[in-house]
């Protein structure tokens, strides 16, 4: 049961937490109690530290708009912020109601009235644009695996496609997101033409950025894990003659697994910095937009309210990193029955 | 006898900086039906490429390869091959991985229970049962082996290819599964082609040894007819007169007329050892 648990935690890579499990379970004391602190301590003492210098050094800048913020004024925008979006929901739920209101009104009246439903069409909370950006993020890092992977594994799985392919994929990927930029966003304008669009243009400029610039990390990883796989494993499957579909899917794919991982999880980090940099240069709604706005707007309240969003940035960074390794993890580590 | 498998003059070119390296040379033999064969040489003669030649792995650059009358030139499931580092995929477990075998080779002609059935079957043949839930991390490499051998037997090939499927174990593992094997052998009595570099291996299991000469361009040196009863028992033979003479005919052969060659002093096993191996 606890060995049970302390696996899943490492599993998740909640490893610092191990200890304190161990120390729970009475598993000596002394030990334990010293590795929480190496643990844990040690770096709840670092960024102690680190808010400390910030603090200090930032009161010392002085710009056009104030006083850097240090830690403290930048958790107070930080609550200014969730009191604005908690502001803007009832906002929206007034809004509403009253229409339910007017809607019902009319209904009384007369039955066979046509009843207009109009959205709410209020300001884009910092919450939201966190929502925004991390759909946009997910659109364009899926699209980019969903074409990276399959070309990755034919690359792999034949030498002469690879080496056709290579230099095209070696200069294409160097290239800096805001440089694809001004040509997806003309080539959006101009092909993705709808009177009814699904999505707006510039979610779509934004995620097909996104694909372009995590394609690369993906597609070298698969196509190199796959060329590497083991030749016997290859052999077995020409020995039973597994038809190609199923020597990829049963064979070339499960063996490269945790190279695919690696390109995915790298893929994913470069989707989240490309994506800041090309909601704030395009205009696109989300974090970007975000960081962008109060930059021209240039309240006193703006620079803090940039370092929130540069604190959740490298938060959500963060996790997203933290949830690739723990999908590799729990996939590489996956049962015997669950690999059925 | 009748010639079951014939391996027809073959010899094999293969490409390098320095233009084709001449492996093989006139490789001429004939196997019969149910015949145990081992193929011994140095390292590096050419043993492997005979084996991947037969099955269908490599082509042969002159000459070929006939089983029962016609030529075989690419791999197929009637020419099962037991690996030398088991070659078990580590992601499935043992069942799994004779299931892969079983599924692709007989799809359509047995039902899903006779299929289970039949992967059963071939675990208990090796004794693998207990573990047949187990992923190849998690059993030894003797285990490996006999899941190795069973996924080849339940593709019930023609003819059995083994490229030294003991040679990675130490020696207790491996006196048992030749053990096995014999068993098997006795009741199944298929066609088998060995490599192996062990000489007591060699004698105690064929009916024929196969000598090859050093590379380049090797060949067969000799054939040796193997005329033991069977069953055999390593106890009992140990002091049997006419094993010790088979066997010494077999090193004689490799120490006297076949000097080990330079390079095999830093023989390099080209298949990388996976982690877990060890028995
Ligand atoms: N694919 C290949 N390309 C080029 N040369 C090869 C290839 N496969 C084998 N050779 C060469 O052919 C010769 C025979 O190799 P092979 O692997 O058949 O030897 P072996 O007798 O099985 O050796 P060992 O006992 O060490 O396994 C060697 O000199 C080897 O370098
Ligand atoms: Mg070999």
């Amino acid at each position: 049961m606890k060995d049970k648990l302390i696996h899943s935690l490492e599993t998740v890579g909640l490893s610092p937490v191990v200890p304190m499990v161990r120390l729970a379970s009475g598993e000596n004391p002394k030990q334990q109690l010293s590795e929480i602190f190496e643990r844990i301590g040690l770096p709840i003492l670092a960024i102690a530290l680190f808010l400390l210098l910030w603090s200090v050094s930032a009161a010392k800048v002085q710009t056009s708009l104030g006083t850097l913020p240090g830690p403290s004024q930048v958790w107070q925008q930080y609550q200014g912020l969730v009191v604005e979006h908690q502001e803007e929901r009832l906002k929206e739920e007034a809004f509403y109601q009253r229409q339910e209101v007017r809607n019902e009104k009319k209904l009384a009246k007369n039955p066979d009235a046509k009843i207009k439903v109009r959205p709410y069409t209020g300001k884009e909370t910092f919450f939201d644009q966190i929502l925004t950006s991390l759909f946009t993020v997910f659109t364009g890092f899926i699209l980019a695996s969903l074409i990276a992977i399959p070309i990755g594994v034919a690359c792999g799985l034949n030498k002469k496609l690879y080496g056709a392919i290579s230099p095209i994929i070696q200069i294409l990927k160097p290239v800096s997101p805001l440089a694809w930029l001004p040509i997806v966003t003309m080539v959006v304008s101009a092909v993705y033409v709808s009177n009814d669009p699904m999505f707006s243009k510039s979610f779509v400029t934004s995620a097909i950025t996104v694909t372009l610039c995590s394609l690369w990390p993906t597609l070298i990883n698969t196509a190199t894990g796959v060329a590497s796989i083991d030749k016997d494993w290859l052999n077995v499957g020409r020995v039973i003659q597994l038809h190609w579909s199923k020597q990829v899917f049963k064979i070339a794919i499960p063996a490269s697994l945790p190279m695919i991982f690696t390109g995915l999880r790298i893929s994913l980090g470069i989707g989240w910095m490309v994506l800041i940099a090309a909601e704030m240069l395009a205009q696109n709604p989300g974090l970007g937009k975000f960081v962008w706005d109060e930059f021209q707007n240039g309240s006193s309240n703006s620079l803090g309210r940039i370092m929130v969003a540069v604190v959740v940035i490298g938060l959500i960074g963060y996790v997203l990193d933290w949830l690739m390794v723990s999908l590799q993890k729990i996939i590489s580590h996956s049962s015997p029955e669950s690999a059925r | 006898m009748s010639q079951y498998l014939q391996i027809d003059h073959v010899s094999i070119d293969f490409p390098t900086k320095n233009g084709p390296f001449r492996a093989l040379d006139g490789v001429d033999l004939k196997i019969a039906k149910g015949e145990f064969v081992s193929l011994i040489g140095h390292s590096g003669c050419g043993k492997s490429t005979v084996l991947n030649i037969v099955a269908g792995l490599y082509n042969a650059t002159e000459g070929g390869v006939v089983l029962e009358g016609k030529e075989v030139y690419q791999p197929g499931p009637d020419r099962a091959v037991v690996f030398q580092n088991h070659s078990l995929l580590p992601w499935l477990t043992a069942y799994q991985n004779v299931e892969l075998a079983v599924r692709e080779v007989f799809k359509g002609q047995k039902s899903k229970a006779e299929m289970k059935e039949w992967i059963e079957h071939n675990l208990e043949l090796v004794h693998m049962t207990h573990a047949k839930d187990k992923r190849p991390d998690e059993i030894s490499g003797g285990m490996k082996q006999r899941v190795g051998i069973a996924r080849a037997l339940a593709m019930q090939p023609k003819v059995l290819l083994m490229d030294e499927p003991f040679g990675a174990l130490d020696a207790l593992t491996r006196a048992h599964l030749q053990d096995s094997l014999m068993e098997i052998q006795q009741e199944l009595n298929n066609t088998v082609i060995m490599i192996t570099h062990d000489v007591d291996e060699a004698v105690l299991l064929s009916d024929k040894i196969v000598m090859m000469t050093n590379g380049p361009a090797a060949t067969i040196g000799e054939v040796l007819d193997v005329k033991l009863a069977r069953p055999r028992d390593r106890v009992a033979l140990a002091d049997d007169a006419e094993y010790n003479h088979y066997r010494s005919q077999v090193l004689k052969f490799l120490y006297e007329r076949q000097r080990n060659p330079a390079q095999a002093s830093e023989k390099v096993k080209p298949k990388l050892v996976k982690s877990g191996e060890a028995a």
